[in-house]
């Protein structure tokens, strides 16, 4: 009787002295690797200076972040930064909230944090809102870039730009003075009040309206479709019924042009009104071909992509650190020198219309 | 005269009247309000999410809610795209019905756990909610087709959706076939008259033998074919689908069903109230833009109008239930 409790006690003894051996090496084990991590993101941080010449480092795991999990246009990006990744050898992914709104990704990029990414690369919903969470992320090593829709500029450490703001806003305009011979009212279909990207553009094009050559066209008025189908319609609707003699809508954004052409190539305003903007041509192929739209502007989403994701390695290689003038080296691209403010371009824009639309897919 | 005073104090009426203050308001400010293309966009703009409340009503009648309308919509307008991307050349028709059944098969599974496994409605369906919206988004990342544009959908199905017979627009046509159906069976079939039986006291319809399960159960099934149709009808019209198609409706479509004076505890509501409060509450959406409410504000008067509706409702409701209980103590003395 007292043997076999004996017994019983030295098996637990044992077992708990097995279990505690096992934590303690669980626990060093977590310790060496915590330390890998910290020494790593001294490696990569921004107070080191730049090696142009540092390989790109083999296996990076780099999360791509849409506004939404089913933006489009963002899905075509990241498929773009996914390959790019994976020619580098790494994994890329994509993550992401299934509604734009402006805190929606924080907890996203907390749970990549986590993860233990070496990149992540964003498309803010609202500059400001993910502005703490990106910060947490780059103090522990994480390399942050930002596409489409800038972060805060001291929350990540390179932009990658689709195309000069300044040429997008200044070049819509220019779209549309064409079709309109220069002249009548105008009127804009946005996205979100609070969009980054959209107020920029929409500044270019105020600014862009002020020149002499533009003179006759007013920018009468700026809706909000906030990038849903059904408000999108209606403020379409609204746009044509409250100013009778409008001349054209410029809508920056895929859900908006889709939507208004939709509506007006089902309405009497089809062929009276021009509708042009920015879309996809898979998307716009159909209003194209009906005669609703004769020319509307997009770049490739998947070279975008394609250079954040090589973006995203050489910051995580240390190849680039986002200083003014250091060279990205961005595989089938070619070479971007980083901008001001850590801003890289892809290029203008392309312009689409029934002669080119179909030698396009995305 | 009792006659004309129970048609006057009837809900329907004065959502009619609220409907012609924002009308005439909104003409004035911009006469094109109400030319042939306005009224067209009025109804058009009406007619899915009248469907959904049409749908929602029969379900609250019972005291029972579907929240899981706008995922089970998003659900069959990617189903609906998805047909398209197999053969581009699918019927209208095979869509439709595809779409419907789709839509009752998960009107069934909530159907099934609210009238026999005895879960309350409002947790079911908040689960569903999220449920058909994550096979919803399975669905679109498995395929990789995260969005189905109106290039690839039939062309026959592209002008079904915008189209219109003697300037009705086929959307709206759907809607009112179908609110003649469901007004004329709830006010005189014996199952119609029982779904408010069993939402005005739940305890007394079982006893009085009325198999209060399996009307709920037929209830969410109907509801979730006309939600499938909503869907493929929505696909139909706007030529553009994604995963998240028809997020936040629920919402949208509660509010026009009490807007529309369809009591939220069950026992009381016409259909014909709830179209007009989808109406009502569409045609508010369509005014602000022209009235030139700012974009920020929008949401926010959206909001106040509900509330007003609302407490106006409750307001009219007590002063006649004091007015009954004063005519009551009368008799009695």
């Amino acid at each position: 009787m007292i043997t076999s409790l004996q017994r019983r006690k030295r098996a637990a003894l044992a077992v708990t002295s097995a279990g505690l051996v096992a934590a303690l090496i669980a626990g060093c084990g977590g310790t060496t690797k915590g330390s890998d991590a910290a020494s790593d993101s001294g490696g990569s941080g921004t107070e080191k200076t730049a090696d142009p010449n540092a390989p790109i480092k083999e296996g990076l795991k780099i999360a791509f972040l849409p506004k939404e999990i089913d933006n489009p246009y963002e899905n075509i990006v990241d498929k773009g930064g996914i390959a790019a990744v994976e020619e580098l050898k790494g994994t890329g992914k994509e993550v992401g909230p299934s509604d734009a709104s402006a805190s929606s990704q924080v907890s996203y990029i907390n749970t990549l944090v986590q993860q233990n990414q070496d990149a992540i690369v964003i498309a803010a919903n609202d500059p400001n809102a993910v502005a703490p969470a990106l910060k947490d992320a780059m103090d522990k090593g994480i390399a942050v870039v930002s596409y489409d829709s800038d972060a805060a500029v001291d929350a990540r450490q390179v932009f990658v730009n689709q195309a000069d703001s300044e040429d997008i806003g200044r070049s819509q305009i220019k779209m549309v003075s064409e079709q309109i011979g220069g002249k009548g009212k105008i009127a804009i279909l946005s996205a979100t009040p609070n969009a980054t990207n959209q107020n920029t553009w929409i500044e270019y094009m105020k600014d862009e309206l002020t020149k002499p050559e533009y003179k006759d066209i007013q920018l009468v008025k700026v809706a909000y479709g906030d990038d849903d189908d059904q408000k999108s319609f209606q403020e379409t609707q609204a746009l044509l019924k409250s100013i009778p003699d409008l001349k054209a809508i410029v809508s920056p954004t895929t859900v908006g042009i889709s939507a208004a052409a939709r509506y007006i190539s089902s309405s009497p305003y089809k062929g009276k009104v021009v509708l042009t903007g920015l879309g996809t041509p898979n998307q716009m192929r159909q209003f194209v071909k009906d005669g609703t739209v004769k020319e509307f502007a997009l770049w490739d989403p998947e070279q975008l992509g394609y250079l954040a994701g090589y973006a995203a390695a050489a910051l995580a290689s240390g190849q680039i650190t986002g200083k003014e003038g250091e060279v990205l080296k961005a595989g089938e691209l070619g070479e971007r020198t980083i901008g001001k403010n850590g801003e890289i371009i892809l290029g203008p824009p392309t312009v689409f219309n029934a002669d080119n639309i179909d030698d396009y897919n995305f | 005269m009792s006659r004309l005073r129970e048609v006057l104090s009837g809900r329907e009426l004065s959502i009619v009247l609220a409907l012609v203050v924002v009308v005439a308001v909104t003409t004035a400010v911009n006469p094109s309000f109400l030319n042939a293309q306005g009224v067209h966009d009025l109804f058009l703009n009406a007619s899915i999410i009248a469907l959904l409340a049409i749908g929602q009503t029969l379900l609250v009648i019972t005291r029972n809610i579907d929240l899981s309308v706008g995922s089970v919509m998003g659900l069959t307008a990617y189903l609906s795209g998805q047909m398209f991307i197999a053969d581009q050349g699918t019927p209208t028709i095979v869509v439709v019905l595809a779409g419907m059944a789709l839509g009752a098969a998960c009107g069934a599974f909530n159907g099934a756990l609210v009238a026999i496994a005895k879960v309350p409605a409002l947790v079911v369906t908040l689960g569903t909610l999220y449920v058909f919206r994550g096979i919803d988004y399975g669905w679109a990342s498995a395929t990789g087709v995260h969005q189905i544009n109106a290039d690839q959908m039939s062309p026959s199905f592209l002008s079904f959706g915008s189209g219109s017979v003697l300037g009705i627009p086929h959307l709206t046509l759907i809607a009112l076939v179908a609110l003649v159906i469901a007004a004329y069976a709830l006010h005189n079939w014996r199952s119609g008259r029982e779904l408010y039986a069993i939402g005005s006291n739940p305890h007394a319809a079982r006893l009085a033998g009325i198999p209060a399960g399996r009307r709920v159960f037929t209830a969410f099934v109907l509801s979730g074919a006309l939600v499938g149709l909503a869907g493929v009808l929505h696909a139909s019209y706007f030529g553009t689908i994604n995963a998240s198609v028809g997020t936040g409706k629920e919402l949208a479509v509660v509010a026009a069903v009490v807007v529309g004076g369809v009591a939220i505890f069950g026992g009381s509501g016409t259909v014909l109230g709830a179209v007009l409060g989808a109406l009502l509450l569409t045609t508010i959406t369509g005014a602000l833009p022209i009235l030139g409410v700012p974009a920020f504000w929008q949401r926010a008067v959206d909001g106040a109008a509900l509330l007003l509706a609302i407490s106006l409702d409750r307001a009219v409701m007590l002063r006649l239930a004091e007015r009954l209980r004063k005519e009551r103590s009368l008799r009695r003395a």
